[in-house]
């Protein structure tokens, strides 16, 4: 199966290795990767504060550069701005050529675990990894997509990782994107919460699909000197060690 | 007590982050009630079914609101009732002043209402000289305070036991006790001696049933039956979006509200009232009247996206979902309607420009629409109100510092969409940042921004407060790519 990926501007500039291993574990099950260096952003933080205009502009650059692939699915390693492809067509309320088109778009786009699991079937990809791990659900992958179970498969076939649930696994890490920098008092108290969790759960990493929680629960960790790590769901699955 | 405004939502926030107390209070609530709400929701066969057709029915209802409306007033009318229409508050309170007025009432006493809380009626009725007595518990500790609610549901759920025993020491004189009994049953005994008094009692409504003319109200304590049976004159304030069309669909929403606000299967009573008395000898007010209030409503009605914020029953499991709620409970929304459900009616009942902070306070998780009764996508809402306040940036009748706030932000999202839509630019862009940051990475992650740094760049100290951020990579993954990867993959 040929896989265009779609790898975020936040995987692109922050973490590059999440894309590589994204990359690594794609061709692992025997995809053929293409990655069309064109693409920068989806949109999403203008979409979401509110700047549609923006936001329509990016969409159709997306589009555009996504549609001239041949590529039979369109991955990334992020639930948040796979759900944003989704909301494309919200742009074009007056423009049915262009509705139709993000539409089509839309409908071949997966964040990387729901395609692993649900589009190639495939549970265990051949990672494995050592001590005990947690997940945390992102909300645009949770609420947006529908992916619950998904990750939580992969990540228990990775040989020698023991997996535990988090107590408040399903709620808000208070990222947010610009809430988490207009209201930072908030978004930080939020995310006390989760860090509270994963302390608790007395684990060695927890484990998510958005780089943009990770980036907000790593950071207080960090902040915290914490010795529980972040890790992508796509840097667990590359991992062979 | 001071009032707090929308306007003022980030101080408002603060206050309440550093408050213990109110932590404290708000700490359990969201266990509390969510587990309540998982084990109703389990004891009907499909829940997700129910909502489904909850939210087709408000739907339906909506889309033809005219002729329902005009159905109900026409079936209450011929049992009875009188009505009354209200284009906005002002005129809500205007009607049911002039309605307590003529009866020569001095003595009014309500039960829980939003729609009047909405209206600010109890300040109306003070100011010209009647007594409003609140007679939910919830709402009655919050009169003593002087307070506003803080939850649509649970109006006093931001005090503790403690702050609550110390008021009645305070406003009503017994000696000092943690027992919830002995504050439970001081209210009954004060509260039984108001409702002899008062000449008039006023209620909301939960639903007003076209095919019957039926109005249906949800309670647990029974001042709801006394409001609404004991005086001699009932008035209830509702807003024109409380109608559903038929009696059978009551079973839907009987099934959901109950579930869905306080993890109830059904709430302990429900008055369905249809009209005044047959005889005289009956129990039950001499005359009923109903004040029918848009304020604001139409105007939601008017688009498909405002629309759904009409379907709210009012239950408020968004509020206890919310983890913005759970960090800063009600009061600082600034409006008796907070939550997430607040954060999208209040900008549209008082002007976006008066609260256009609120579309903003969500981290978008999405919480609020999963738990909501009748499937209101509250994020959607959100997105299409933060669309709205950008869309008025250059015009809007803001105060100044919030305006070149908002400037600066129009200005830095409008550099975005240029910069970051070419590949070129966004090249040069992420090649400047990684030349700058060399300055205040350490150990490839970035602390504390201070003092200059924080003022230079108010995002970066924003988010710096609480969590390092990460450095920009020193190799981006299309350099990987085009270096390494493309060629390893072997297509």
């Amino acid at each position: 199966m040929k896989v265009s990926l779609f790898i975020t501007c936040l995987v692109d500039q922050l973490c590059p290795n999440v894309g590589i291993s994204t990359v690594e574990v794609l061709r692992r099950v025997g995809c053929e990767v293409v990655f069309d260096e064109r693409q920068t952003c989806c949109g999403q933080p203008a979409f979401n504060t509110g700047y549609r205009k923006e936001a329509q502009k990016f969409a159709k650059r997306f589009i555009e550069i996504f549609e001239e692939s041949d590529a039979d699915a369109i991955v990334s390693p992020s639930g948040s701005c796979a759900a944003m492809v989704k909301h494309f067509h919200e742009l074009f309320p007056e423009d049915e050529t262009w509705r139709h088109r993000a539409e089509n778009t839309a409908a071949k786009t997966h964040e990387l675990g729901a395609f692993l699991v649900n589009v190639l079937k495939i549970e265990d990809v051949g990672a494995s990894s050592s001590g005990r791990i947690t997940w945390h659900d992102a909300c645009h992958g949770l609420r947006d997509l529908g992916i619950r179970d998904e990750p939580r498969r992969l990540l228990k076939n990775v040989k020698g990782v023991e997996f535990v649930e988090l107590a408040n696994a399903d709620v808000c890490c208070g990222f947010g994107g610009t809430f988490s920098v207009k209201y930072p008092e908030i978004s930080a108290g939020i995310l006390d919460n989760k860090i509270e969790a994963i302390e608790n759960a007395d684990v060695r990493a927890v484990i998510s699909c958005d780089s943009s929680c990770l980036m907000q629960i790593g950071g207080r960790l960090s902040r915290l000197n914490s010795k529980v790590r972040t890790m992508h769901l796509a840097e667990i699955l590359a991992a062979q060690e | 007590m001071e009032h707090l405004t929308a306007e003022t939502f980030d101080q408002n926030a603060r206050r309440a982050l550093s408050d213990p107390v109110l932590h404290g209070a708000l700490r359990h609530l969201a266990d509390n009630f969510a587990e309540r709400r998982k084990v109703a929701m389990g004891s009907v066969d499909d829940w997700e079914g129910l909502r489904e057709k909850a939210r087709a029915i408000k739907q339906e209802t909506l889309l033809h609101l005219d002729k329902y409306l005009l159905q109900f007033v026409e079936k209450a009318e011929k049992a009875g009732v009188k009505f009354h229409w209200a284009r906005d508050g002002r005129e809500a309170c205007q009607i049911v002043l002039d309605l307590v007025n003529e009866r020569g009432a001095k003595i009014v006493v309500k039960s829980k209402s939003m729609a009047t809380e909405e209206i600010h009626l109890n300040d109306a009725l003070e100011e010209n000289g009647i007594e409003p007595v609140e007679t939910d518990l919830g709402e009655w500790i919050i009169q003593l305070a002087g307070e506003t609610p803080s939850h649509i549901v649970v109006p006093a759920i931001h005090k503790t036991k403690a702050q609550i025993a110390d008021l009645f020491v305070e406003k009503v004189g017994i000696d000092k006790t943690g027992d919830v009994d002995v504050l439970t049953k001081t209210a009954r005994r004060i509260l039984r001696k108001r409702f002899a008094e008062a000449q008039v009692g006023i209620s909301g409504v939960n639903f007003g049933v076209a095919e019957t003319g039926t109005i249906l109200i949800l309670e647990n304590e029974g001042n709801i039956r006394l409001t609404t049976g004991l005086p001699k004159t009932h008035i209830a304030v509702m807003g024109i979006e409380k109608i559903i069309p038929k009696f059978a669909d009551l079973d839907v929403f009987l099934k959901l509200l109950p579930r869905s606000g306080t993890g109830q299967r059904l709430t302990a009573y429900q008055s369905f009232i249809t009209g005044v008395k047959k005889n005289a000898d009956d129990e039950g007010p001499n005359e009923i009247h109903i004040v029918l209030m848009d304020n604001g409503r139409s105007r939601m009605l008017a688009h498909p996206v405002t629309r759904q914020s009409l379907a709210c029953i009012r239950c408020g499991a968004c509020l206890n979902a919310c983890p913005v709620y759970q960090q800063i409970g009600g009061h600082a929304y600034g409006s008796v309607y907070p939550g997430p459900i607040g954060a999208v009616i209040t900008p549209q009942l008082v002007g976006l420009s008066k609260a256009k902070q609120l579309p903003y306070a969500s981290s978008l998780c999405g919480a609020c629409r999963e738990v909501c009764p009748v499937k209101i996508d509250i994020p959607e809402l959100l997105l299409h109100l933060r669309a709205e306040i950008t869309d008025g940036t250059a015009g809007g009748a803001a105060a100044n510092p919030e305006r070149k706030r908002k400037f600066a932000e129009s200005l830095a999202f409008r550099m975005y969409g240029f910069a970051w839509s070419g590949q070129l630019s966004y090249g040069l862009g992420i090649k400047a940042a990684r030349i700058m940051q060399k300055l205040i990475v350490r150990d490839g992650k970035i602390g504390k921004a201070s003092g200059f740094l924080a003022k230079l760049l108010p995002p970066l100290g924003a988010w710096t407060a609480w969590r390092d951020a990460p450095a920009v990579a020193p190799k981006s993954f299309r350099e990987e790519w085009r270096k390494t990867l493309r060629s390893n993959g072997g297509n």
